[in-house]
This record gives C-alpha cells, sequence and structure tokens, in this order.
C-alpha cells in the first residue's frame, strides 16, 4: 500500500471563529506551522518555504468559512498524490476541536507532514491560548 | 583532575562481531585490548531495539517509557533529562561527535533542534549546551542532509557525495536495492576513499576537539560512529580484507529454507508474516523486500561488508586512543565501548531489525576499560545489564551521585558486584503504530531465560509470547511460551516482568517523522 493517512488533532480552548481567523488564512500558515518561514498567495496557488530551503508549490482546493474547512494538494513532483485537509470544529462550548489529516502517496510523506503538522497544531494551541 | 569519559558507540552492531565475544569474522584488536584491561559485559541488553529510543536511554538514563521515545520519529524533548548536562554542571567539557538520533533525520521542515543546530549554528549550540554538550559534530548513514559531515562532505569533496547509497528510495521508504555481488539489499559499492568515509570524519573531528582541550580539562566525549547500521557501503578500497565468498553461514541462520520457516512458524505470527512479505510492521527494514528471497550468498555478503565497518571502526578507535595517549592523558581516561541495538545479518533468514526481542537484537557488546589509574581488575561479567545503567556508570565515574531521575545503576564491575547490588533482571520494550500496524512488546532477561510477551495489536490478540533457555537453545530456535512443564517458569517471569515495569510518560509524545 503506497498511499498513507495521518491524522492529528487538538483541543483549543478558544472560540471557533478565533482559531479559524488565523488557520483559514492561507496567507498566514507560516505564523504558526512551524517549519514553514514563508508563503505567497497567488488565487488559489500558494508558494511554501520550509526551514530547509524547500520551496513546495500547493493548490488550494476548499476554503469554507461555514464549516471551518480548508483543503490543499502539494502539487510537487515528489507527490504521486497529496491531500491535506484542515478542519476547525466548534464544540460549542467556547472551545474547538483542530483536525489536520495528511493523506499522501508516497506515504512516507504523509507521516513526515503530519508529524509536522501535530507538532504545530500544539504550538498553535500554546499560542491561543497563551493569549488569553 | 577527575577521571574523564570517551563513550564510544556504534549503532546497530552484533556481541559476536568483536573478537573478544568470540568473533571471528572481524578483526578488532582495539576492542579486545580494552575488554582484556578491562570490564566485558556477556549480557548487556537495549531498552529498545532501534535507534532513537535506545540513544534516548543512554542519554537520559530512563526506560523508553519513561523518556517517552516509545518509538523511531518521535523526538526526544530538547528539555529532556541529560547525562551529560550532569557531567558538564560540574565542569566537565562535553562534545557529541558521530550520530546523535535523539530527533528525526527526514525534516524537511527543519524543525528538530539537532538539524537546525548544524545548519545555522555549526559546532556550538546557541545557547551555549545542547542536552548537555557544548560541542556538536554529527554525521549519519549518508552525506545527505543538514549534517555536519554531509556539509563538509559536500564543501570539500562534492565528487564523493554521489557515491554513497542512497539509504532511502524515490518513495522515501528504505531502500531495498543493493548493487554488490549477490544483490542483496543496502549493499553497495562505494569508491569513496577511506579518509573521507564517516568512521574517519567521526575519529578525525573528535581528535581535534580533544586536542582544543586544555590538558588539565576533565571532558566527556561521546563518539558516536554510524557504523555498522545499512547500509553496507564502506570503502571500496577496503572489501578486499574479508572476501565474502570466504563467510562461513552464521549459526543463527539455517541454510534449509524449511529449517528457517519452521523455526517461524514456532514464533508469533509477525515473524512469519514478515518473512513471507505479508506484514511490514515498522520503517526500520525495507518495505519492498521479502525475507524469504534472501538467499545464503546474501548473507555472506551482508556479514563481510559489515565485518568490514567493524575493522574500520576498531582502527579508528585506535587512532583516538593513541591520540589521547599524546595528550597524556591515558591513565585517567575510562573508555566505554558499546552500541545502540544489535541486528539480525541473517539470522532467522532476516536482515535488520523489527520486533524481534532475541539475541541478534538485543545482545550487544560492552566494554568498559576504567581508568587505568585507578587500578581495575580484568572481570568478565555474565548478570544481565542495560544500557539504562550507562548514565549512572558515568555519574559514578566522575565521583558525582546518580541523580533520582535515572533507573539505571552504575555497572557492576563483576559478578559479585552484580549479586551484592541485585543485577537481576534487563527489561526490553516495543511499541510501534504505522499506518494501521500496532505492535507491542515487553521483555525481560533473568536467570538465562529471555520471556516476551505480546500485548493485543494488529495481529497479536494479547495471548501470544516467546521463552527462550538461553543455555539451552542460545539460538533461541525453540520458542518454548506452551510448554505446558514450563508454565511455572513462564508465570514467574512474566509477574516479574509486570511488577518491574518502568513509570509511563504522560501525555504520550506524538510521532512526528518516520525516523
Amino acid at each position: 500500500m503506497a498511499r498513507g493517512s495521518v491524522r492529528r488533532e487538538v483541543r483549543i480552548r478558544r472560540p471557533a471563529a478565533e482559531v479559524w481567523d488565523l488557520v483559514g488564512d492561507p496567507a498566514r500558515v507560516h505564523e504558526w506551522f512551524t517549519g514553514i518561514v514563508s508563503c505567497t498567495v497567488d488565487g488559489t496557488n500558494r508558494q511554501i518555504v520550509t526551514g530547509s530551503g524547500l520551496s513546495l508549490s500547493e493548490q488550494i482546493l476548499t476554503n469554507d468559512p461555514i464549516q471551518r474547512r480548508f483543503q490543499y494538494r502539494m502539487t510537487n513532483s515528489l507527490f504521486k498524490e497529496h491531500l491535506g485537509t484542515l478542519d476547525v470544529i466548534d464544540l460549542h462550548d467556547g472551545t474547538c476541536l483542530v483536525v489536520y489529516a495528511t493523506d499522501a502517496d508516497p506515504r512516507t510523506m504523509a507521516l513526515t507532514i503530519g508529524g509536522a503538522a501535530g507538532s504545530a497544531l500544539l504550538a498553535l494551541r500554546e499560542r491561543l491560548e497563551g493569549a488569553v | 583532575m577527575g577521571r574523564k569519559i570517551l563513550f564510544v558507540t556504534t549503532d546497530q552492531q552484533r556481541y559476536d562481531t568483536l573478537g573478544c565475544n568470540g568473533g571471528t569474522l572481524a578483526r578488532t584488536p582495539v576492542a579486545d585490548r580494552l575488554a582484556a584491561d578491562g570490564i566485558r559485559y556477556e549480557r548487556a541488553h537495549p531498552q529498545s531495539v532501534v535507534c532513537m529510543p535506545s540513544r534516548a536511554t543512554m542519554l537520559t538514563g530512563q526506560h523508553p517509557a519513561t523518556h517517552g521515545v516509545w518509538m523511531n520519529g518521535v523526538p526526544l524533548p530538547v528539555d529532556a533529562p541529560s547525562v551529560a548536562a550532569v557531567l558538564h554542571d560540574h565542569g566537565y567539557r562535553t562534545a557529541l561527535i558521530g550520530k546523535p538520533h535523539f530527533e528525526p533525520f527526514l525534516d524537511p521542515f527543519l524543525r528538530f533542534t539537532e538539524n537546525a543546530i548544524a545548519q545555522q549554528h555549526g559546532t556550538r549550540p546557541p545557547n551555549g549546551t545542547h542536552r548537555g554538550f557544548e560541542h556538536l559534530e554529527f554525521a549519519t548513514h549518508t552525506p545527505v542532509g543538514p549534517l555536519h559531515y554531509a556539509r563538509w562532505l559536500l564543501t570539500e569533496h562534492p565528487e564523493a557525495v554521489g557515491f554513497f547509497y542512497p539509504v532511502l528510495d524515490g518513495a522515501l521508504q528504505v531502500n531495498a536495492a543493493g548493487d554488490g555481488d549477490t544483490g542483496a539489499p543496502q549493499v553497495h559499492v562505494n569508491p569513496v576513499p577511506r579518509e573521507w568515509y564517516h568512521t574517519d570524519w567521526v575519529a578525525d573531528r573528535t581528535i581535534a576537539w580533544l586536542d582544543s582541550l586544555d590538558e588539565r580539562d576533565d571532558w566527556f566525549c561521546w563518539m558516536s560512529f554510524p557504523d555498522p547500521h545499512h547500509p553496507w557501503d564502506p570503502p571500496q578500497s577496503e572489501l578486499a580484507r574479508i572476501d565474502w565468498r570466504d563467510v562461513p553461514l552464521p549459526a543463527g541462520y539455517p541454510a534449509d529454507a524449511g529449517e528457517r520457516e519452521a523455526i517461524l512458524e514456532r514464533k508469533p505470527r509477525h515473524w512469519k508474516l514478515w518473512y513471507d512479505g505479508s506484514l511490514v510492521s515498522n520503517y526500520e527494514a525495507p518495505a519492498e523486500w521479502v525475507p524469504a528471497t534472501l538467499t545464503a550468498d546474501q548473507v555472506r555478503e551482508v556479514n563481510a561488508r559489515n565485518a568490514v565497518e567493524c575493522e574500520l571502526i576498531d582502527e579508528a578507535l585506535g587512532r583516538v586512543l593513541a591520540a589521547i595517549d599524546r595528550r597524556g592523558w591515558s591513565a585517567d581516561v575510562d573508555v566505554m565501548f558499546t552500541t545502540d541495538h544489535g541486528e539480525l545479518q541473517g539470522d532467522f533468514g532476516l536482515l535488520f531489525k523489527g520486533p524481534y526481542h532475541v539475541d541478534a537484537l538485543m545482545r550487544l557488546p560492552l566494554v568498559w576499560r576504567p581508568a587505568p589509574a585507578s587500578a581495575p581488575s580484568p572481570a568478565t561479567v555474565t548478570a544481565p545489564v542495560g544500557l539504562v545503567d550507562l548514565a549512572p556508570t558515568f555519574c559514578a565515574i566522575a565521583g558525582l551521585p546518580v541523580p533520582e531521575w535515572m533507573q539505571g545503576k552504575p555497572l557492576p564491575v563483576d559478578d559479585s558486584d552484580a549479586d551484592r547490588r541485585g543485577f537481576e533482571r534487563v527489561l526490553t520494550e516495543w511499541d510501534s503504530e504505522l499506518f494501521g500496524v500496532g505492535v507491542y512488546v515487553r521483555t525481560i532477561t533473568r536467570e538465562g531465560w529471555v520471556c516476551t510477551a505480546y500485548r493485543p495489536g494488529t495481529v497479536h490478540d494479547g495471548s501470544e509470547g516467546e521463552l527462550y533457555d538461553l543455555t539451552d537453545d542460545p539460538l533461541q530456535q525453540h520458542n518454548r511460551w506452551d510448554d505446558p512443564g514450563l508454565r511455572s517458569v513462564r508465570d514467574d517471569l512474566l509477574a516479574d516482568l509486570w511488577d518491574n515495569q518502568p513509570p509511563p510518560r504522560e501525555p504520550r509524545l506524538q510521532v512526528e517523522a518516520p525516523v
């Protein structure tokens, strides 16, 4: 099986709308995703630069502020397939669940990106809850 | 001035690759001399049979459950306790030269500290120390990525970067290809000149750091060779040392396929499932490689290459000891030689490593040559000890109390000392979860028995296990788990195993990369 699927999630004690304001803005990903140092957005195309200097092209597929769902695809030749899905789910108690799913072929990249996303979510929680 | 400590580790080296342990393939006179002058341990086990958890145990003196690095790909927190920090806080100069692997290597985001320090800060960590080390020069198995050796080779000898074997394939899986004489996986003809190979580089950089110290400094140097871990691609110039065609098959490799498979059938299911290519439970072996295809000649070639790498390490260690002697320090230096885990290397028709708690992976070379000025008595210790005991030993060598957070004890100096201080058992654990496959293993080695229990996982229901009599069955080919005549032995070992489980870190750390 070449394809891998990795999911990471974190509960953040801040309102879903507040969290979505940050993570739903594709041009601000470098502000919260540890290891992404810059990004540019042009329409549905996003270019990110990682801490190692790697430049990766992405295509934004979904940016739905009502469902609070963001989806994108990495389009570099390294991937046969990639889909990243970020959901912010309102728990209706002033907190939310942020879920980051990474599907990729080769599957090693699912763990590489998904693992980084898990770390980024923990940093996001620390940043937002620390801002209370 | 106190005692100085040279901590020498290799990666994935079997017990029987040293001459002093009965090995006949590789010539290891330097390690053999250390053993003759010091203490040789015959039953030293790791607390995990893969790199990151095992190395974290060596640094922290804690079991994997407690330090939290429960499988490769889980980074050891940067603020984890460290024996190097203890020593540095008490005036020791400290260095880590060679393979660290407390954090993942696969790091396109450059978010792991070891990789970032190597790329951005040279040899001195930005806050003065990193995990207690004031000097860092890192290497791994290939010259790719941000580590110091890769950057050095790329700068000084860029033409040689492509000489090495690509450990990962195009899908970033562990590579199953090989271009030696037999097609064995991870065997490669490497035309790199010996003096540019990472083994000699690690020794060179160690000597350079030692030469930078003041004569009166006390120091702790962890010299960490990436070999003889695969890929088996030592410098081509050295291959003539051992002709693989002359290499006898290991005792643990039954040449008859039927016999091999019968042995595997007596073990828990995942052994045979991996052999058949039906189950890939972990990232440490090529996913595309089916062990059942391994040939006798491939086993010979892998063992020959491995032995060449062991010889190069031994010679590199000899150069470092000569440099220490030139500084006039020899009488005051403790040398500890070991590895992080073993290698199947043909046993049972398998290569590499995984959730297989047998001597191939668990019985390690461990030699402690105490500082000659301490007038040590040469000894052989047969009692079980663990890598968890190394950090406390370093504290004891330095004359420091063992911190409460360390879970091991200073190594015994002989069997009487072991008896007196209760070295009865050694524990090893394995947890892995990779793309839907979970394996959870706990092992106790005590009084000549190895007992392994499998917790419920993807292919285990919690009732499976392994029980081996190390005296009657040194190759662990006859699983006695279900032998009714040994039920009381098994029950006693299991009770001891569960009674002595280390406290787990909470919450559990996340897997952040494949390796």
